[in-house]
């Protein structure tokens, strides 16, 4: 059942081929599940031009290590079409034209790829190092295959004091350092504010502070063990980061998952949504002092994780998904109790809800929070609700549908609006969609087996997998060498986008309102600094 | 406003009784420090969670402490801003390296007397991640740790449970 995207060339992909013929740029094609164009290094960022023009989308970058060479890849999207963009460099002295200058959004995978590479991009409008603190020296390049696992690291990695800020300066501007460790219960991050009396003139962010080499611990697992490390990039994602690694790797291994074992990884990636967005929606109301909200929602999710502990067996539903379908069947029972349990949650909404939707205080507070256009989120590409809060009309599930969703009607909730509001009302609309969603698949529920026999990928096969997670759209790439082993892995989090989008929201809105603006986009650090 | 406090009235009081651990659990749980730590904070524990390098799988059940069901403040450990505050750091996570000054500074910069509980899989032996360039593994490689609450991530209750073990006659 591993979807196949685009066999043929569509109209979107013809208009940019003819753009690129009319620029006499040649492309080589493969067929494949996602069309792979190979191009010459020199072109990198004209054709970036060209389907900017277009309005593709940039939706993921990551290079590899070959014996000579270094393989960079983009992947651009537009309207549920992807395409995969791959250049070879020259492994002596690998440069290649940024384009970052032409997507913002790119900026950040390519410093990524800079720090653990040491490919160098040329022109990148800002070529500081990223993931890179101190942990390893200057000139070093953790993803090359010389690099150890091990490294070489002092006792003590020293703080990364020597990072330069943005400055500003003038009357009344000062400077907020905020972090890594912060005062509440989340990840670490450093927020880097200048503002003038209560309001932000700007934001800088310095994450990676939880980089924990999860690209470099893939290399040599077998599946199943990738599959426990794919769990673990963000704890709160573990069904739709392991749902990405799962289809790249089918993909590569070129097997189809059975529809009973597509149908269950739908409910526990729509189940995952649920519980999230309980969380979340409580959280942002506490940020503004309404407790109601917190104790009701929090008191739901906990009921909802219960569940999943008696069902799956997890309260997070960490490793439920194993390569070629799902670890466990559902019985009739379970069906019957999910959708009890269903209809219980629909009905504590309804009467939570309304609460939420008339009061003056909670309005006041969010209506006009945390502004993101339509404009810089089309930029960055934002992704999940921080975009659909702000016109992205994309699902993966909806536009590019892979099994059960292709079954199944994915409705999309779209606002305009941009705000810390509209964030939250995109993500109550999406628990009562998933809702919908999960009745669905249970009452579809197709008989029949929940898992394929693993077959062994022949050397070198490559899959790309991607997946609506709760936080939006997540692209993982594998590759396998010849003894089923994973030589290249790279998941490419939401948060990479909309980490960018943060620096943007909290523009002019006060210090204090800080926090509700952080949640509402609520970026996984893990997930990003991998 | 109404819907709201029939919403309240209706949900009423969910909190749950929790046990504390008997002698035999509270073994397995490793705790030799007890008895200092019942001299000290007899009836209050405040905590400052770290996350050295988590992937947030043990943060949402830490967060899960505090919802109403569990209502772990009801037992006097709550949950404080600084480590300035702090009796105990709550760390999680193998330490990433990037994150190893950091929490060396955060330890300095919680009073004594103070202890140091390793939560999750990679606290406590580095789990999934290990040591690498990246990693130091476990917690008691950076700093020194008195207690370990294992699991991936352990769940709000074995928490509080390991929790309420260091404190002293609360929660009967």
């Amino acid at each position: 059942m591993s979807a196949t995207i685009a066999e043929t060339t569509t109209d979107w992909s013809n208009a940019l081929l003819s753009e690129l013929e009319t620029a006499t740029i040649q492309i080589e094609k493969k067929q494949g599940a996602v069309p792979q164009w190979l191009i010459e290094a020199d072109h990198w960022r004209t054709f970036a031009e060209l389907a900017h023009k277009l309005d593709w989308r940039w939706a993921a970058g990551w290079a590899e290590q070959q014996a000579k060479t270094f393989l960079v890849n983009s992947c651009f999207a537009k309207q549920g079409e992807y395409i995969w963009l791959r250049t070879t460099l020259n492994g002596k002295k690998p440069q290649l034209p940024s384009q970052a200058m032409v997507y913002t959004g790119a900026s950040r995978c390519e410093r990524h790829t800079q720090d653990m590479f040491g490919i160098d991009f040329t022109d990148h409008p800002d070529s500081r190092r990223w993931i890179k603190h101190q942990a390893w020296p200057k000139n070093r390049y953790p993803l090359r295959k010389d690099f150890p696992l091990q490294g070489q690291p002092e006792d003590v990695s020293p703080s990364d004091t020597d990072y330069q800020f943005l400055r500003a300066k003038g009357t009344g501007v000062y400077e907020i350092p905020v972090g890594p460790v912060h005062a509440g219960i989340i990840e670490p991050g450093h927020f880097r504010f200048q503002a003038v009396g209560e309001t932000v003139l700007n934001l800088e962010e310095r994450l990676a502070y939880v980089h924990k080499g999860i690209e470099k611990l893939a290399e040599g697992r077998t599946p199943e063990q990738l599959l426990r490390l794919a769990g673990r990039i963000s704890g709160d994602t573990t069904v739709a980061h392991s749902w990405a690694a799962c289809r790249a790797m089918e993909q590569a291994a070129g097997i189809n998952i059975p529809p009973r074992a597509a149908f269950i990884r739908g409910i526990l990636c729509e189940r995952e949504r649920i519980a999230n967005h309980l969380g979340d929606v409580g959280a942002i109301c506490n940020d503004v002092g309404f407790a109601f909200a917190q104790m009701q929602f929090t008191r739901l999710r906990e009921q909802w994780q219960r569940n999943q502990m008696n069902m799956f067996g997890h309260r997070l539903l960490m490793d439920c998904l194993v390569p070629g379908g799902v670890k466990q069947d559902l019985s009739n029972e379970q069906i019957a109790s999910m959708e009890q349990e269903l209809a219980e949650l629909r009905s504590e909404l309804d009467e939570i809800i309304p609460a939420l939707d008339l009061n003056s205080s909670l309005e006041d507070r969010l209506f006009t929070a945390g502004f993101l256009s339509v404009k810089t989120a089309t930029d960055f590409g934002a992704l999940g609700y921080v975009g659909r809060a702000s016109g992205q009309d994309f699902d993966v599930r909806r536009d590019t549908p892979y099994a059960p969703y292709d079954q199944i009607n994915t409705k999309v909730v779209v606002e305009e609006q941009g705000d810390v509001a509209s964030r939250v009302w995109v993500r109550i609309k999406e628990v009562f969609a998933s809702i919908r969603l999960i009745a669905q698949m249970c009452q579809q529920l197709p008989e029949g087996d929940i898992v394929t026999a693993w077959q062994t990928p022949a050397g070198n096969s490559e899959g790309l997998g991607m997946v609506e997670g709760w936080r939006g759209e997540i692209i993982s790439y594998v590759r396998f060498a010849d003894n089923n082993t994973i030589t290249r892995f790279y998941p490419r989090d939401p948060s990479t986008f909309n980490w960018l989008a943060l620096e943007k929201i909290v523009l002019n809105n006060i210090v204090p309102d800080f926090p509700v603006c952080n949640k509402s986009v609520n970026g996984s650090y893990s997930g990003h600094d991998l | 406003m109404l819907r709201l406090f029939a919403k309240t009235f209706k949900t009423g009081i969910v909190t749950e009784r929790i046990k504390t651990p008997d002698s035999a659990e509270l073994e397995t749980l490793g705790i030799e420090i007890k008895r200092h730590i019942d001299k000290h904070f007899s009836g209050s524990l405040a905590i400052r969670e770290v996350d050295a390098g988590s992937c947030n799988g043990c943060e949402l059940e830490i967060h899960a402490m505090n919802n109403p069901l569990y209502d772990a403040e009801r037992y006097g450990i709550h949950f404080v801003a600084s480590p300035r505050h702090a009796d105990v750091l709550l760390v999680t996570g193998p330490v990433s390296r990037h994150m190893q000054t950091a929490l060396l500074r955060t330890y300095e910069a919680t009073p004594s007397p103070k202890w140091v509980v390793a939560v999750g899989d990679c606290a406590v032996c580095g789990g999934e991640f290990g040591g690498s360039y990246a990693s130091c593994g476990a917690v008691a490689n950076v700093i020194p740790v008195d207690m370990t609450i294992p699991g991936c991530p352990p769940t709000p209750e074995t928490l509080l449970k390991a929790l309420l073990g260091l404190m002293k006659g609360k929660g009967k």
